[in-house]
């Protein structure tokens, strides 16, 4: 197990010297001037040229390359072109609202899907069951923010049960910080339950059909242990799989959250970082974004072993 | 679902208890004014950057010598008294007796001449205007001299210069700092109204002032940028909140208490609240412009650029982006309306939308059929359907045209570039003045004619440029009005760019929130929130 995760480790290396180089060359291929940009509206040319100098992008593009990975190798990931603060810093600024979010919607997400995923399986054909699917189809269908509006009309103008945007930190106010997550989660959670319901459903359903599943009840087992014990820990591997790759679609979804409720995290900074073509924010935010996405995969991967014991590595 | 309900509910407010319980005391929340500004602020130095939330930013922190009260006259600011030699060759000015920089040092007469310094080295009337100084002189804390080589006549309204750059009055320090760096946010100090919180200021999220103990108003009512900058409220707060309609929702559920530039497509939905209400605080608004490329054909011929003057039609411009009439007007004189250069004088036959006449002078120009490369934004609301009607009406006129659209950055960074159309370059772009930076033809960067050292475009212009410098030292008002009449009458036949019509941006806020000032620069001191 110790072979397999330091393999899977080494192996993030070459997945972000990729990166790091796609993401370098995609910026600098891409129209847009992070000089012109900071200059303003009235700026003459030549003020441009001044800040484009200061900057270091008129250098050729492989010595840029160059310093960029010479400094991050020494743990140096550059200051943003705008904010006079290092990306590091400003990531580290941005972090908490993230992972609050990320981590709300990961517990809320699974905590309804998989239940309602089960249930529709063993309900087969029901009413419930219709249920579950139309409201997968429909909560994968419609837009993130589209859902956010919804939600604040009703909850925050309508009903005024809830603030509308904003971000407390944990430490400031736990009780600010709650009412500000509901909302934000819940709106990040529908496609991400939508999408563990169905596969949920599918893979016990599969499952339900097994020999052993027919064992199981022939022992008089109760549907409650059969369904628990038996079914949904044999169809936990694909559910696993489906929430690993759904984290992909969380970073996504991230990104208009937080827009749409006000919330300072690394979605929005990568935003703003690429509308304003700040270059080191944007390179580092992504790196991170993948080493993330990889270590995530990564503990998905030793997680079917607790799931499913004839998995070895 | 009703145990959900009551649950849910419960949860909140236990949530909200638990919220009143935030470090900041109520008291201090009931003067904390929250407004979501046009940007977030990024950069904090405004003199290294003209863009216009670092001019409201530095508006907030630093004070200037003079400012332009609503009449547009200029008044002193930080100076208590000047004068003028018999000469014109020698300016004096006195500081007010008690100015301190918020760090409890006093104000003195070095700070004030390194901060014209650094200011004229970026902005381009600061430019203009130190080509006729011939120094400067410290004669005490408080007095300074400016030296000219020659009669100046736009002295003042440099040093009172509203819109971007401002010359703001730095500590000699910060303002020591090389005009093409930035300076550190630890030098954020100033004299202004306000104190920059940099302890609170986080990136993305929020700016954080609070008022300025040390400040002292002048005795004078406020007007325009102008007066006694009272401050009333013990904090503001800007929020960086990137979505229009959660603005909206934001300042409906009383969040906040001002957005600064609501999109005109929700002032109706706005309008309709009774807790919130619009007010146009700067009343002289923005101009549409459209600019031409003077490096390539076939703008680089005066008579085509006329030509597009008279193919143009402003109402269709402003019916397209800002729709209700009640938030544009159409304004032929290139120097905005309601000001004392605006005139009429040689704009008869332009803007009149009259396409058989362009296709005439077409025709007489010689216009081969080259396409123009028009460039169109697609993600500012306020200049995204600009473009298309340009297109319409040039191609009534019998122009050709390859409209391209991007983002607004990728304007930004095409706009600059000197290459052919076909190779990256442009032919015409469009954007919008704020009305304060166009209000002489000094001030008003489109007019700068000076080839490579213009505004992007790059027009090279003698003509232009003598009369521009002839109105910068001409020192009699009646005179200078002349010449820009002069000025206005000879870039009809030469057009640098077009003038497209004038609209406003009003302010939305809470009704409990009052006060705030007429200027062309929104201004926080002055206001209270009950």
């Amino acid at each position: 197990m110790l072979d397999f995760i330091a393999r899977r480790l080494v192996a993030i290396i070459p997945v972000l010297a990729v990166v790091a180089v796609l993401v370098f060359l995609m910026l600098r291929l891409t129209p847009g001037d992070p000089a012109a940009v900071i200059a303003g509206d009235n700026a003459t040319s030549d003020q441009i040229a001044d800040i484009r100098e200061k900057l270091g992008l008129n250098l050729p593009i492989w010595q840029q390359f160059g310093i960029w990975i010479g400094n991050m190798l020494q743990g140096n990931f550059g200051e943003s072109f705008f904010f006079k603060k290092t990306v590091a810093e400003l990531i580290a600024q941005r972090v908490e609202p993230t992972l609050a979010l990320a981590l709300c919607t990961l517990i809320f997400a699974v905590a309804i899907s998989v239940p309602i995923g089960v249930a529709a399986a063993y309900k087969q054909g029901s009413a419930f069951d219709r249920s579950v699917m139309a409201f997968s189809v429909l909560g994968f269908s419609m837009p993130t923010f589209v859902i956010g509006y919804c939600l604040i009309y009703v909850f925050a103008i309508e009903l005024g049960w809830l603030p509308v945007q904003g971000y407390v930190r944990i430490a400031v106010n736990f009780g600010q910080f709650f009412e500000r997550m509901i909302l934000p989660s819940i709106t990040l959670s529908v496609g991400f339950i939508a999408l563990i319901a169905r596969i949920t459903r599918a893979s016990v359903l599969e499952v339900l059909n097994e020999d052993y599943i027919r064992t199981a009840r022939a022992k008089g087992l109760s549907n409650r242990v059969v369904l628990m014990r038996h079914a949904l820990r044999n169809a936990a591997v694909p559910i696993m799989t489906v929430i690993g790759l759904g984290i992909a679609i969380l970073i996504g979804g991230a990104v208009v959250t937080e827009s749409v409720y006000g919330l300072p995290g690394l979605g929005r900074l990568t935003v703003e970082a690429v509308l304003s073509r700040d270059f080191p924010t944007i390179q580092t935010v992504i790196l991170l974004f993948s080493v993330v996405y990889v270590v995530i995969n990564l503990l998905i991967d030793i997680s079917y072993t607790l799931f499913d014991p004839r998995i070895r590595y | 679902m009703f145990q959900f309900r009551k649950s849910v509910a419960a949860l909140a407010v236990a949530a909200s208890v638990a919220g009143l319980s935030a470090a900041m005391p109520v008291g201090v929340q009931a003067q904390t004014l929250k407004a979501v500004m046009h940007s977030d602020v990024k950069i904090l130095d405004p003199i290294w950057t003209t863009a216009y939330i670092q001019r409201n930013f530095g508006y907030m922190v630093w004070d200037t010598l003079f400012a332009m009260d609503e009449k547009f006259a200029v008044k002193p600011q930080m100076v208590d008294k000047y004068e003028v030699s018999s000469d014109k060759l020698t300016w004096t000015f006195t500081l007010r007796d008690g100015l301190e920089w918020s760090n409890g040092t006093p104000v003195i007469a070095e700070d004030c001449i390194a901060s014209i310094k650094r200011w004229a080295a970026r902005d381009s009337m600061g430019q203009k205007m130190m080509g006729s100084v011939a120094g400067f002189e410290a004669v005490d804390a408080k007095t300074f001299k400016m030296k000219m080589k020659e009669p100046y006549g736009l002295v003042l309204e440099s040093l009172g210069k509203p819109s971007s750059n401002v010359p703001f009055m730095m500590p000699k320090k910060t303002a020591e700092t090389d005009p093409a760096t930035q300076i550190k946010v630890e030098d954020v100090i100033g004299s202004g109204p306000f104190v920059f919180v940099a302890s609170e200021w986080k990136p993305g999220e929020k700016v954080v002032f609070t008022k300025n103990a040390k400040y002292k108003p002048r005795a004078e009512p406020a007007s325009g940028l102008a007066g006694g900058k009272v401050v009333n409220v013990a904090r503001v707060e800007w929020i960086a909140m990137p979505d229009v309609q959660t603005q909206v929702a934001a300042i409906q559920n009383g969040e906040i208490d001002m957005i600064e530039a609501p999109g005109h497509d929700l002032l109706p939905l706005l309008g309709k609240d009774k807790n919130i209400k619009l007010f146009d605080s700067n009343p002289l608004g923005n101009q549409y412009v459209m600019r031409f490329n003077q490096l390539s054909k076939p703008f680089d011929n005066a008579k085509i650029r006329h030509a597009v003057m008279v193919a143009f039609g402003q109402e269709d411009f402003l019916k397209a982006t800002i729709g209700d009439s009640k938030y544009y007007k159409t304004c032929k004189p290139v120097f905005i309306c309601g000001t004392p250069l605006a005139s009429e004088d040689g704009m008869k036959d332009v803007l009149n939308q009259n396409a058989a006449k362009a296709k005439e002078l077409l025709k007489e120009a010689g216009y081969d059929g080259t396409p123009i490369v028009l460039l169109q934004s697609t993600d500012l609301q306020v200049l995204t359907n600009l473009a298309p009607v340009a297109k319409q009406q040039l191609e009534a006129a019998g122009f050709k045209v390859d409209l391209q659209s991007s983002d607004w950055q990728t304007v930004v960074a095409r706009r600059v570039k000197k290459d052919p159309p076909a190779q990256g370059g442009w032919h015409a772009m469009l954007t919008s003045w704020v009305a304060a930076d166009i209000l002489n033809p000094v001030m008003a960067g489109f007019f700068n004619s000076s080839c490579d050292k213009a505004m992007f475009g790059w027009p090279c212009d003698e003509t232009i440029e003598k009369m521009r410098d002839q109105f910068s030292k001409e020192t009699d008002p009646a005179k200078q009005k002349q010449i820009a009449l002069d000025l206005q009458k000879y870039w009809v036949d030469h057009p640098t760019h077009v003038n497209l019509g004038q609209w406003y941006s009003p302010v939305a806020m809470r009704t409990n929130v009052d006060g705030m000032l007429t200027a062309p620069v929104p201004v926080f001191w002055n206001i209270t929130k009950k």
